[in-house]
C-alpha cells in the first residue's frame, strides 16, 4: 500500500522489539465479540492512483460546475475569480500540513499571516478586532448571538426578516440553547419596522446587509434603536467584497460583525469549507469566541506572534468555555488574506465596482424582460426578481437548456408561498457580457 | 542504535548584517511591505453609479496594503519556511493524528465538478456531489457499523454538539427528564465544553489506576437523571476500554445513551466497529482518522455516526432517494414521515472539499488499507512505548494503542520539566508531542507517530528521544534550559501578550499615540 | 479591629465590621503562575457564600474566585484592570478583588484561621 512504509520485515523486527507474538497481541485489550474480521466489512479492497482518479473525475462529470455553463447563483455563497498564486501558496507543505500553532517557535508563519488576517477583517470591517476565523458565516453568527447573550446578560435575539434562512436556522439551534431567537416577518426588497420589537430584553438585533434578497440594508436607524434599548446590533455580512464599495458596518455602529469570507480566495465547492469571519469592538475582546493571534516578544526580544487569551478556549475552560468552536478555519483563512493581499487596497475597489456594474447591467436586461420586475431597489452585485410565475421551475427549466440562473427563493423557504416568484440572482466580474445576455434571451423565451 | 546526535552549538552564531541567516528570512508585516500605487491582479476601471447604493457608498479609504505579485508571493513563502509541517518531518502530537496527506486527495478536490459547484445550484445539476455525499456515508456507516450518519458537522467538537444535541432531542422526545452527563477526568476538554454548551450538568467519573474508566464510579453516578456517557475510545490515555461492552450495557440499562468521542477512531477503524460495543453516536474526524490535511488548524469535518435510536433526530439536511436520484431535504417542512431534525449546524451542506479528500483515502486504502494503517500505526505507538519506557517513565502498562504516553517521573527530579524537554526536541528538529494531556498525568507526553512513519525513521527519533532521557536523568540541564534555540524563534512572552492584547497592526503614528 | 478568614479553595476575606475585603491566597497566586487577566463582579450584585465573585486568568488557566461569605458588593478593586500583575506582587494586600457588605456574619465560623490555613497548605 503506498502510503504505509513499513515492509513485512520490519514488522516482524518491531513485533519482536515489543515482546509481542503478532499484532492481535496488541490488541488483546479489545474484546473478542467486538473483533471484526476484514470480511465482515461490506466494502472494497485498496486502490490505485489512477483508478481513484476516474473514479472521482466520473463523479465531477456528473454535476453541472458553475465556470462551465452561464452561472448566476448566490445566495451566501459566490463564485469570484482566484488569482492561481493563491492555489499555489496555499498548497506549500509548511500550510498545508502544519498543525494548530500551539508552538509558537515553530509556527511563526501560520501565526504571523493569522495575525495579517485579524487585522486586515477589522479594517475592512471597520470594526476594532478580529478573531482568527470560525467555521462559517452562519455560525458566526451564531456565536456572535451568543456573545450578545453574555455581554447583556438578557435572553432575546431578534433576527431581521432578511436574514439568510440558513443562518437564522443555525443560530436558533444553538442560542436556543441559552436564549430565545425570534423572527421578523420576511418582507422581500421591503425593509419591515424592527424598532418596535426590540425591548428591554433583547440582546441583539441581528441584520444581514446585503440581505439575502441583496437588499443593501441601511444599519444606522437600527443601531441607534437598539443602543437606545442597551441592546447589541449584530451585522451580518455573506458577501465581503461589498465591502469594497459600501460603508463597513463598523462606521454603521454595528458592536458585532459575523460574515462569510468565502468570496474572497476560496472557491465555491458545495458549500464548504468556507471561512467564518468576526469582529468586534475592542471592549468586548474578552468575551470574543474563538483563536487569536497576539503579538509579543520572544526571549531574545524579537517581535513575535502566540494564540493569546486562550483561557476562554474550552481546552482550558472545560465546562466555563465561552463557545464550543474548537478549530479555526486556518487555510481558508490563508487563502483570504493571500488574495486580498493581492488585491490591495485599489484592486479590492476595482472587484467591488466591477461586481455592482455587473449586476445593475444585468438587472436592467432582465427587467426589461415582460412581467419581470426588480423586487430589491438598491443592492450589490445580488438582487431579487418577481417573476410571473413559480421560479423554481424557470429554474429547472432554463438548468436543463445549460444555464444557472440564481436561486429560487422557495429553495430557502420552501414553506413561504409568499415568496414563490422570487427568484435571487447574482452577478459577479466572472460574468460575461455574453452571459448576461444568453441569460436575458432565455429567461424571455422561457416567459414568453 | 544508530546515536549520530550532535550537541547544540556552544555559542550562538554571529549576527549578520541582514538580520537573515542563510535560509532563515525575517519577514516583515505585510502591512509594513505595502507601498500605494502597487497592484496584484489587473482589473478594469468601472465607473459606478451612486444611484442603486442607497446613499451606503463606502467613504474614506480601508487601510489595505498593496503589492505586485511577486512580493505577495515571496512574503508567504518566506512565511511558510517559519513552519514545522508533517511532510517535512515526524510529528508526533498525541490525539492529534499527524499523519501524511495524501496529494491525491488535493487533487481530486480541485476537480471544477466539486471545487465550482455552488451549493444551491439545481439538485438535478449537483447529482454527482450527492451521490459523492451518498458514498462517504455509506463508507462510514460500515466502518462504525451502525445505521446513520450526519455529514454536516465542520470539526471534531461541532460534530460532538451535533451528537449531543441529538442526544438531548432524543430524551426531550421521551419526556424524560434527564439533565447530567457523566464524563471521565481524561476525557478532552471539549467533552465538558460540548456538555455544558448544550445545558447539561457534567459529572466526572475517576479513572482506575491502571487508566480506565473506574466501573463502580461509573455505576454510582448513573442513574435516572442522566442522559448520557461521553467516553473517548481508545481514550486519551492512549488505552483501549476494556469493560466497554458492560459500559455500553450499564449505560442503557440506566435509560442513558452512550456517546464516543471517535477522535482516536484511527487506532481500531477497520478492525472494530463502534456500534458492536454498543456506541449510540460518535464523531469521526475526518482530518485525523482519514487524513485531510490539517491546515495549520483547520477547516476540519466532524460527521456523526448515529444508533437507530437517534437517527430519527439528525440534523439538517437530510439526503434520501427518489427515483433514483439523491435528493437533499434542506428545510424541516420538508422532512420526511418520522424525522425530527433537532435542528441545522451550518448554512449548506457541509465541507464538501473535505468529504472529497476522506473518500479519496477510503478509496485508496481500501478496507484491508484501513485496517493495515490501524494495525502499523498500534505497531508504531507500541513500538515507541517499549523502546524508550526504560528511560522515560510509563504510568500504565502496555500495550497501548495508537499513542504512547509517558509522564514526567524521570524527568522532574533533575529539574527538567516537560515543557523543557518538548521545547528541547525542537531543536533536534522535531515537533514536540502533546504536552500536559491528559489532565490525569503529571507533567504528561503524549507521542502519537502514526502509520506513515518508516521502522528509519522512528529509530532515528528513539535514538533522539533516548540520549535526551538520559542527559535529563543525570541532570545535564543544558541543552533543556532555554530551549529552543534553532528555531525562527525562541520562547515568546505569552504573559505580555495576554495583559496587554496587541489583536492587530496599526499605522506607526496610532501605535506612538498609544 | 480586622480578622481575616480563608477558605479551601485559597481565597481569604478580611472583616472590618460589616465590610469583607476578599482576595486570593499567596500559594493559590504561586500554583496560578502569572496573572494576565481579573474579571470583577458589578458594584450592587449579591452573592451568595460560595457564589462565583470574579475570573482570575493565567495564560494556562482560568478560575473563579467564590465569595467566602454572602453579601452585597460595595466596591471593587479597579487597579487590576489596568495592572493584573498586582495580584502576584501583593496578593493579600493591594491585589485584593472586592469588598462585600457582609450579609451574615454568621457564616465566618465554617471559614479557617491564619494558623489553621498554613496547615492546610501544609497538607497539600
Amino acid at each position: 500500500m503506498r502510503y504505509l512504509p513499513l515492509t513485512k520485515d520490519d514488522r516482524a523486527a518491531m513485533l519482536a522489539r515489543i515482546g509481542a507474538r503478532d499484532v492481535d497481541a496488541l490488541f488483546r485489550d479489545v474484546p473478542k465479540s467486538a473483533e471484526a474480521p476484514l470480511e465482515s466489512f461490506d466494502l472494497p479492497d485498496a486502490r490505485g492512483e489512477l483508478e481513484v482518479e476516474r473514479a472521482f473525475s466520473a463523479l465531477a462529470k456528473r454535476n453541472v460546475a458553475a465556470g462551465d455553463v452561464p452561472s448566476f447563483c448566490g445566495a451566501g455563497a459566490y463564485r469570484h475569480h482566484v488569482p492561481a498564486a493563491v492555489d499555489h501558496l496555499i498548497q506549500r507543505s509548511e500550510f498545508l500540513t502544519s498543525y494548530t500553532p500551539y508552538q509558537p517557535e515553530i509556527s511563526q508563519g501560520t501565526l504571523q499571516y493569522l495575525f495579517e488576517f485579524q487585522t486586515q477583517v477589522a479594517l475592512l470591517t471597520g470594526m476594532d478586532v478580529a478573531n482568527a476565523s470560525l467555521y462559517d458565516g452562519s455560525t458566526a453568527t451564531a456565536e456572535a448571538v451568543l456573545m450578545a447573550f453574555r455581554l447583556t446578560k438578557r435572553p432575546k435575539a431578534i433576527f431581521s426578516g432578511g436574514i439568510h434562512p440558513h443562518y437564522a436556522a443555525t443560530t436558533e439551534t444553538i442560542a436556543n440553547l441559552h436564549g430565545k431567537v425570534v423572527r421578523a416577518p420576511v418582507a422581500p426588497g421591503r425593509v419591515a419596522d424592527l424598532t418596535s420589537m426590540i425591548d428591554e430584553q433583547t440582546a441583539c438585533v441581528i441584520v444581514q446587509t446585503p440581505d439575502v434578497f441583496g437588499l443593501i440594508r441601511d444599519l444606522r436607524p437600527i443601531a441607534e434603536a437598539a443602543h437606545a434599548k442597551g441592546a447589541l446590533l449584530i451585522a451580518v455580512v455573506t458577501e465581503i467584497v461589498s465591502l469594497g464599495l459600501i460603508m463597513p458596518p463598523g462606521e454603521q455602529g454595528a458592536d458585532i460583525v459575523a460574515a462569510e469570507g468565502q468570496s474572497i480566495g476560496n472557491g465555491l465547492s458545495f458549500g464548504g469549507p468556507y471561512l467564518g469571519l468576526f469582529a468586534t469592538r475592542e471592549k468586548f475582546v474578552r468575551q470574543m469566541p474563538g483563536r487569536l493571534v497576539g503579538e509579543t516578544v520572544d526571549a531574545d526580544g524579537r517581535r513575535g506572534y502566540v494564540l493569546t487569551l486562550s483561557t476562554r478556549e474550552q481546552h482550558i475552560r472545560r465546562d466555563k468555555a465561552t463557545s464550543n468552536i474548537c478549530t479555526n478555519s486556518g487555510l481558508c483563512a490563508l487563502a483570504f488574506t493571500i488574495h486580498l493581499s493581492l488585491l490591495g487596497e485599489g484592486g479590492l475597489a476595482k472587484l467591488a465596482a466591477a461586481n455592482h456594474a455587473r449586476a445593475a447591467r444585468l438587472a436592467q436586461m432582465l427587467t426589461a424582460v415582460k412581467g419581470v420586475e426588480l423586487v430589491t431597489p438598491q443592492f450589490f452585485n445580488e438582487f431579487t426578481l418577481r417573476l410571473p410565475r413559480p421560479a423554481a421551475a424557470v429554474v429547472e427549466t432554463l438548468a436543463a437548456r445549460g444555464l444557472l440562473a440564481g436561486v429560487p427563493a422557495s429553495r430557502l423557504m420552501p414553506a413561504n408561498p409568499d415568496v414563490r416568484d422570487f427568484l435571487i440572482v447574482a452577478a459577479t466580474e466572472t460574468n460575461t457580457d455574453e452571459d448576461c445576455a444568453a441569460f436575458a434571451k432565455a429567461l424571455g423565451e422561457v416567459l414568453s | 542504535m544508530n546515536m549520530n546526535v550532535k550537541t547544540p552549538p556552544q555559542a550562538a552564531p554571529l549576527p549578520t548584517i541582514s538580520g537573515d541567516r542563510g535560509l532563515d528570512h525575517e519577514e516583515p508585516l505585510i502591512f509594513e511591505l505595502g507601498r500605494p500605487g502597487k497592484t496584484g491582479v489587473d482589473l478594469p476601471d468601472v465607473e459606478v453609479s451612486d444611484a442603486r447604493l442607497g446613499g451606503l457608498r463606502r467613504r474614506g479609504s480601508i487601510g489595505l496594503p498593496s503589492l505586485s505579485e511577486p512580493e505577495v508571493v515571496r512574503h508567504y513563502v518566506r512565511l511558510s519556511r517559519m513552519n514545522y509541517a508533517i511532510d517535512a518531518g515526524l510529528y508526533p502530537l498525541g490525539s492529534c493524528t499527524m499523519k501524511h496527506n495524501p496529494r491525491l486527495n488535493e487533487k481530486m478536490a480541485r476537480l471544477p465538478g466539486f471545487a465550482d459547484l455552488h451549493p444551491l445550484a439545481p439538485q438535478s445539476a449537483a447529482q454527482g456531489a450527492l451521490t459523492l455525499m451518498n458514498e462517504l456515508a455509506r463508507w462510514l456507516m460500515k466502518l462504525a457499523g451502525m445505521p446513520a450518519v450526519t455529514l454536516a458537522p465542520k470539526a471534531g467538537a461541532h460534530g460532538e454538539l451535533c451528537g449531543i444535541l441529538s442526544i438531548r432531542a432524543a430524551v426531550e422526545a421521551s419526556g424524560q427528564k434527564r439533565t447530567r452527563v457523566l464524563i471521565p477526568e481524561s476525557a478532552h476538554g471539549t467533552n465538558p465544553a460540548t456538555a455544558a454548551f448544550a445545558g447539561f450538568t457534567v459529572d466526572e467519573i475517576k479513572a482506575t489506576p491502571d487508566g480506565r474508566v473506574d466501573l463502580e464510579s461509573l455505576k454510582g453516578k448513573l442513574g435516572p437523571d442522566v442522559a448520557a456517557l461521553m467516553l473517548t475510545n481508545p481514550n486519551t490515555c492512549g488505552l483501549f476500554e476494556r469493560d466497554i461492552v458492560e459500559i455500553a450495557r450499564l449505560v442503557h440499562e440506566a435509560g442513558a445513551y452512550f456517546y464516543c468521542d471517535g477522535a482516536n477512531f484511527n487506532a481500531i477503524a477497520g478492525r472494530v466497529r463502534p456500534g458492536d460495543l454498543g456506541v449510540d453516536a460518535m464523531h469521526i474526524n475526518l482530518h485525523k482518522t482519514f487524513s485531510t490535511p490539517h491546515g495549520g488548524g483547520g477547516p476540519g469535518a466532524g460527521p456523526v455516526v448515529l444508533s437507530a435510536r437517534l437517527a430519527p433526530f439528525a440534523p439538517l439536511p437530510l439526503m434520501v432517494l427518489e427515483h433514483g436520484k439523491i435528493r437533499l431535504i434542506e428545510d424541516v417542512s420538508e422532512a420526511p414521515a418520522g424525522a425530527k431534525p433537532f435542528g441545522r449546524m451550518c448554512a449548506f451542506h457541509g465541507q464538501m472539499g473535505m468529504f472529497v479528500r476522506a473518500l479519496a483515502y477510503m478509496l485508496s486504502h481500501g478496507r484491508d488499507g484501513i485496517r493495515q494503517a490501524s494495525e502499523d500505526a498500534v505497531l508504531n505507538a507500541n513500538y515507541v512505548l517499549a523502546s524508550l519506557n526504560d528511560v522515560l517513565h510509563a504510568p500504565f502498562e502496555g500495550p497501548c494503542m495508537h499513542e504512547a504516553l509517558f509522564d514526567e517521573k524521570t524527568l522532574h527530579e533533575n529539574g527538567v520539566t516537560t515543557l523543557d524537554f518538548a521545547k528541547a526536541m525542537i531543536d533536534e528538529g522535531y515537533h514536540p508531542m502533546t504536552m500536559y494531556f491528559p489532565l490525569v498525568v503529571h507533567g504528561a507526553m503524549l507521542i502519537e507517530p502514526t502509520e506513515s512513519e518508516s521502522k528509519e525513521s522512528l529509530d532515528r527519533f528513539i535514538a533522539v528521544l533516548r540520549t535526551m532521557a538520559l542527559d535529563a536523568a543525570a541532570g545535564r540541564k543544558e541543552r533543556f534550559e532555554g530551549a529552543p534555540r534553532l528555531a525562527p524563534r525562541r520562547r515568546l512572552d505569552e504573559v505580555a501578550a495576554s495583559r496587554k492584547p496587541v489583536l492587530r497592526w496599526k499605522p506607526a503614528p496610532a501605535r506612538a499615540a498609544e | 479591629m480586622s480578622e481575616t478568614r480563608y477558605t479551601e479553595q485559597h481565597e481569604w476575606v478580611r472583616v472590618e465590621g460589616d465590610e469583607g475585603t476578599i482576595g486570593i491566597t499567596r500559594y493559590a497566586t504561586e500554583q496560578l503562575g502569572d496573572v494576565v487577566f481579573v474579571e470583577l463582579p458589578d458594584v450592587g450584585k449579591t452573592i451568595a457564600k460560595g457564589g462565583q465573585g470574579a475570573v482570575v486568568e493565567s495564560v494556562k488557566a482560568a478560575s473563579e474566585v467564590y465569595a467566602p461569605v454572602g453579601g452585597t458588593v460595595t466596591a471593587v478593586n479597579e487597579t487590576l484592570n489596568g495592572d493584573p500583575a498586582t495580584v502576584n506582587a501583593a496578593p493579600e494586600e493591594a491585589g485584593w478583588f472586592f469588598k462585600l457588605k457582609i450579609a451574615d456574619k454568621g457564616e465566618l465560623a465554617s471559614l479557617m484561621t491564619e494558623a489553621k490555613y498554613q496547615d492546610y497548605v501544609k497538607g497539600l
